[in-house]
């Protein structure tokens, strides 16, 4: 008894990745390899994703230190493990029921971490307030913006709830929203000539205006530093964006999970809470903002552990009792992730045992990133029919290809979109996984591809190696 | 049976629960409820003013915490109203309710930090026999598990002599399943290839060598996550076609939760607390025949062993609740996260999987099934880790692409969580070093549940006014209790339900937290409460000591 006509409208209509067929074909390639198929090369070189540690960045020591100790706390006893982690594993520790990192916690996290994470935002932003009660830890940032969307997205209205996000888009973000049943209203980026992307509030005024006949717009998405465009808003822009956001009755939702990555020289990350404090009121106290922050990114890049917080601004108590429930709903966000954030907040310093060693490493990724980011961005601006603006932050490049005719028409004859075309053929013929830009929306006519450049260096030559010789030959194929 | 006699957990009734809550949350008062309108809390100001720990509002000086507000009243500026509020919120939130973590817990918590402040109180611990939280009473965690996990994290002690081999090994095999072989990476969204396996494999032994595969199997954070997933998946339709989902009462809040939140229609059938909370037949045909009038009733959630209730079904039962699935067209979730925790003699954990397989291709090919499972509970107990599983048997192949695209939503589940899954599927085999030392650690923990379930009932049953069914499996009793007419209406006045206000007074007497019976469901008229069986055997013994001295008391002093 089939029941596909019969399942959730929201999930039907939310449209399925188009790249799920690349991602399963590089599923096979990879299994093929292990398997000892013979292809053109021996590995698949994947930066689909914005993953450091599978492309092989090293997890910082120190933190699987002290997660190793509170998951085994034999280790606290042992002479393996600097005294500072053994300290720091033992208060953790304490912080858990029991002593342990196997007993649920808070339904916001760990009480003593929440307060730390509250801590270190009134640090990063300048002193603004910042209160631990307004914080839940969840299970990665998406979570907590997929909560903070069922309470913002009216499920029974008509028209349907609208939230403007950036073109280009982390897609998963746009999938969340449509699988809620609100409706995706989409702004465009800028794609400046030769000075990266940037978020202009013109756009978001047509964007508005243009969805006020479908649906109710009601947030407003931003991701700051952007992905996958890597661009760092100014204070400028962001007082900009709140501005509009308190004319226009928008709900703030910030994606700020990659505010530790920063590799332009003279950039630096500022908050939204931050700028929305420092503008005062009426500003101040109305603007109702949420902000995203993850231990995914960043120097940590801890995907797999699941962990991140969201912190809610000038939101309604009424609603804020709601949006505990929900949280409590959900059983308590992965403790060794609460305690990596809490790491992420609370790194050795120096004259602990650890700092030197931890200093080191972060240094050397930090260090790569900047290179990377260079290195990259000469070698394809080299090649003919490749652009890649500047980018500032963030974990990703995003190039323009410009295609040959011939290319497009091919793809159109294969029923692929360009782009996707070239990561499939790239995949096949050079064991590279990227993502085509369409997946994260685009220009009609324009073309890109996102690649992580986390990488570590040797990785990063292999990968421009290939890159480079399939795209000259790509190019001539099709010209 | 008429259902005009039992109490029905509408929305209604919920909002009135939620009554009980805004008194601890002092935030959320009368008069900002009720207005709506434009609210004049800053930037600055905490929307929830009880504080979670006494270290939350002690570093927050009174001067900054108003400063704001002075700024604005001397600019004058009027604030705008405010995007989200109560009445602009989406409606199916605002139904949502969780009692296993209510306004009783939040007391809890007050009364903990008040404790530590040295204000005096007639006991000197709070104990929360609310949440079947193993650890955070006092059961010792997997040796083996934990150091594979260990390894896992920190794959430098690969090296060190002091982990055995097999624990090395399984570490070793686990991250060769990693991207970049970090727990770090994120795994494929429906979970690590090789962990899958092993699931699979698992539920073939279990299952007596039913077969299963793979590609069935979601990994999940909790069992709640596929849950959650699974009725996200089946409810639509509008009106009198809204889907309708079938839940036992009393029932474990995830369900009316999450339920409430889609906007799905609930449908109650009742166990039967006089024999034992068995699940019958002839209830089930009578609550979706009432139903189908005003839903479109597709699915039937099981909790096998009981939460709260502790029963577990017999292999009859199971065959009878899947010929109805079939006969009714319903699709089946099977909740089997206690499926280790069976105690009681003659009693014996049969999964749905096995049952439906067994009962031929008529069923087997036909009856949908999610069946879940998670690491939170049986002899592991380890909530944190936030593991689980979900296996979908006999779904059509393009709702499964469905659920897969569903689930890429929340990226992937967390891999300490997918590595302490493959660890409770695969253990350590006989003849492997931690072979004898798991085995030892398992059943210990395991006869002492036992023991504590025998307990549990035997004392409760010794308190007139108190009635206990036996704990036959999972981690709760969820006794009958009798409250005097004077003590009901001593609540109704203050506008609580009866059982929240047993319960809150037993909290505020005793230090004892448990969770009243209204929070899962229960027939008009009775009450109940639910309490953990696991607190250590010594501790157990006197808080049921205390609870008898309590009921006793209680009694006494309302009739």
């Amino acid at each position: 008894m089939s029941v596909l006509q019969q399942i959730s409208p929201n999930v039907r209509n939310t449209k399925p990745s188009e790249c799920t067929v690349l991602l399963r074909r590089s599923s096979q390639i990879k299994e093929e390899l292990r398997r000892g198929v013979r292809r053109a090369y021996e590995k698949v070189i994947d930066v689909y994703w914005g993953d450091s540690h599978q492309t092989g960045v090293k997890p910082l020591s120190f933190v699987r230190q002290v997660l190793a100790a509170c998951v085994y706390p034999e280790l606290i006893n042992s002479d393996k493990l600097p005294v500072d982690v053994k300290q720091r594993a033992q208060s953790l520790l304490r912080e858990c029921a029991r002593g342990s990192v196997g007993s649920c916690t808070a339904a916001a996290g760990v009480p003593e971490i929440v307060h730390r994470i509250s801590e270190f935002i009134m640090k990063r932003d300048g002193g603004a307030p910042s209160y631990p009660e307004n914080i839940y830890i969840s299970p990665g940032s998406q979570w907590s913006l997929m909560n903070i969307l069922k309470v913002l997205v009216n499920s029974e209205a008509s028209p349907r709830t609208g939230v403007l996000t950036p073109v280009p888009c982390y897609p998963v973000t746009n999938l969340s929203i449509t699988a809620l049943g609100a409706v995706v209203v989409p702004y465009y980026l800028s794609e400046g000539q030769g000075q990266g992307w940037q978020l202009q509030v013109h756009e978001l005024h047509q964007a508005l205006e243009s969805a006020k006949e479908t649906c109710n717009p009601t947030a407003l998405y931003v991701i700051n530093p952007g992905n996958p465009s890597g661009h760092i808003q100014r204070r400028k822009s962001i007082q900009e964006v709140i501005q509009f956001a308190s004319e226009k009755r928008l709900f703030l939702l910030a994606d700020e999970v990659y505010q530790d990555c920063i590799h332009g020289e003279k950039s630096e990350f500022v908050s939204y809470k931050r700028v929305l404090a420092e503008m005062g009121p009426p500003f101040s106290d109305t603007v109702e903002l949420a902000s995203f922050h993850s231990v995914s990114k960043g120097i940590m890049g801890e995907c797999g552990l699941r962990s991140g917080y969201v912190e809610l601004v000038n939101v309604d108590p009424a609603v804020m009792k709601h949006i505990h429930i929900l949280f409590s709903k959900d059983g308590c966000a992965p403790v060794l992730g609460q305690i990596a954030l809490d790491l992420m907040m609370n790194p050795p310093q120096p004259g602990d045992p650890s700092h030197p060693l931890y200093h080191m490493e972060t240094q050397h990724i930090r260090t790569t990133w900047v290179h990377n980011v260079k290195r990259v961005c000469e070698v394809i601006n080299s090649l003919p029919g490749f652009c890649c603006q500047p980018t500032e932050g963030g974990s990703f490049l995003l190039p323009r290809l410009y295609l040959p005719p011939k290319a497009i028409q091919k793809a159109q004859e294969v029923g692929m979109q360009p782009d996707m075309f070239y990561c499939v053929k790239l995949l096949e013929e050079a064991g590279v996984l990227v993502s085509p830009g369409c997946e994260y929306g685009q220009k009609p006519g324009t073309h890109y591809i996102r690649f992580c450049i986390t990488t570590p260096e040797d990785i990063r030559e292999e990968f421009l190696k290939r890159l480079t010789s399939f795209h000259v030959q790509f190019m001539k194929d099709f010209s | 049976m008429s259902a005009l006699r039992m109490q029905m957990i509408s929305p209604r009734t919920v909002r009135f629960l939620s009554r009980g809550r805004s008194e601890f949350l002092a935030g959320s008062n009368g008069a900002q409820r009720s207005g709506g309108g434009p609210s004049v809390r800053a930037l600055t100001s905490p929307p929830l003013s009880y504080s979670i720990t006494r270290r939350s509002l002690s570093s927050l000086s009174g001067t900054r915490r108003g400063l704001p507000k002075e700024k604005m009243s001397e600019n004058g500026v009027v604030p705008r109203a405010k995007v989200l509020t109560i009445d602009t919120m989406n409606p199916t939130v605002k139904n949502v309710e969780y009692a296993v973590r209510g306004p009783i817990v939040a007391r809890a918590v007050e009364l903990e930090r008040e404790l530590s402040e040295g204000m005096k109180k007639p006991f000197v611990e709070v104990i929360k026999a609310n949440i079947g939280d193993a650890h955070a009473m006092g059961q010792q965690p997997i040796t083996f598990f934990r150091q594979v996990l260990a390894l896992c994290s920190y794959p430098e002690l690969l090296n060190d002599s002091a982990f055995p081999e097999d624990a090395k090994s399984r570490a070793y095999y686990i991250l060769q399943s990693c991207g970049g072989n970090s727990m770090g990476s994120y795994s494929p969204s429906q979970g690590i290839d090789s962990v899958r396996e092993d699931v699979a494999h698992y539920i073939e032994r279990r299952d007596g060598g039913v077969p299963c595969d793979p590609d069935n199997i979601y990994l999940t954070t909790g069992a709640s996550d596929g849950i959650m997933t699974m009725l996200k998946l089946l409810v639509c339709g509008e009106g009198a076609n809204r889907t309708g989902v079938m839940i036992s009462i009393p029932q474990y809040p995830l369900y009316s939760a999450t339920l409430a939140e889609l906007g799905a229609v609930q449908i109650n059938y009742y166990l039967n607390e006089d024999k034992c909370w068995s699940l019958d037949i002839s209830e089930l045909q009578r609550a979706l025949d009432e139903a189908r009038h005003y839903c479109n009733p597709r699915a039937l959630c099981i909790i096998n062993p009981g939460n709260p209730t502790g029963q577990v079904q017999s292999r009859q039962c199971i065959e009878d609740v899947i010929q109805f699935a079939e006969k009714e067209r319903l699709f089946l979730l099977a909740d089997e996260v206690y499926q280790d925790n069976v105690y009681a003699d003659g009693c014996q954990f049969h999964s749905f999987k096995k049952v439906l397989y067994e009962m031929g291709p008529e069923y087997s090919n036909t009856v949908e099934l999610a069946s879940f499972h998670s690491t939170s509970k049986c002899y592991m107990g380890e909530c944190g880790f936030r593991g689980g599983y979900m296996e979908i048997i006999n779904m059509d192949d393009d709702v499964k692409a469905q659920l897969t695209k569903l689930v890429s939503v929340r990226l992937c589940a967390p891999v300490p969580g997918q590595a302490l899954m493959d660890l409770v599927v695969n253990p350590p085999q006989p003849g492997e070093p931690s072979y004898n030392s798991f085995i030892k650690e398992r059943t210990a923990t395991l006869s002492a549940l036992a023991e504590k379930a025998k307990l549990t009932e035997e004392i409760l049953n010794t308190v007139q006014g108190i009635h206990c069914n036996p704990v036959q499996g999972a981690m709760y009793s969820f006794p009958r209790i009798t409250i005097p007419e004077k003590a009901i209406k001593e609540a109704t006045d203050n506008g609580q339900l009866p059982d929240m206000f047993y319960c809150m007074k037993m909290l505020e007497e005793t230090g004892i937290c448990l969770v009243p019976g209204s929070g899962f469901g229960q027939k008009d008229g009775t009450y109940h409460f639910r309490m953990t069986i696991l607190p250590p055997i010594d501790k157990l013994r006197i808080l049921l000591s205390k609870v008898k001295e309590f009921h006793q008391k209680f009694t006494w002093q309302y009739s």
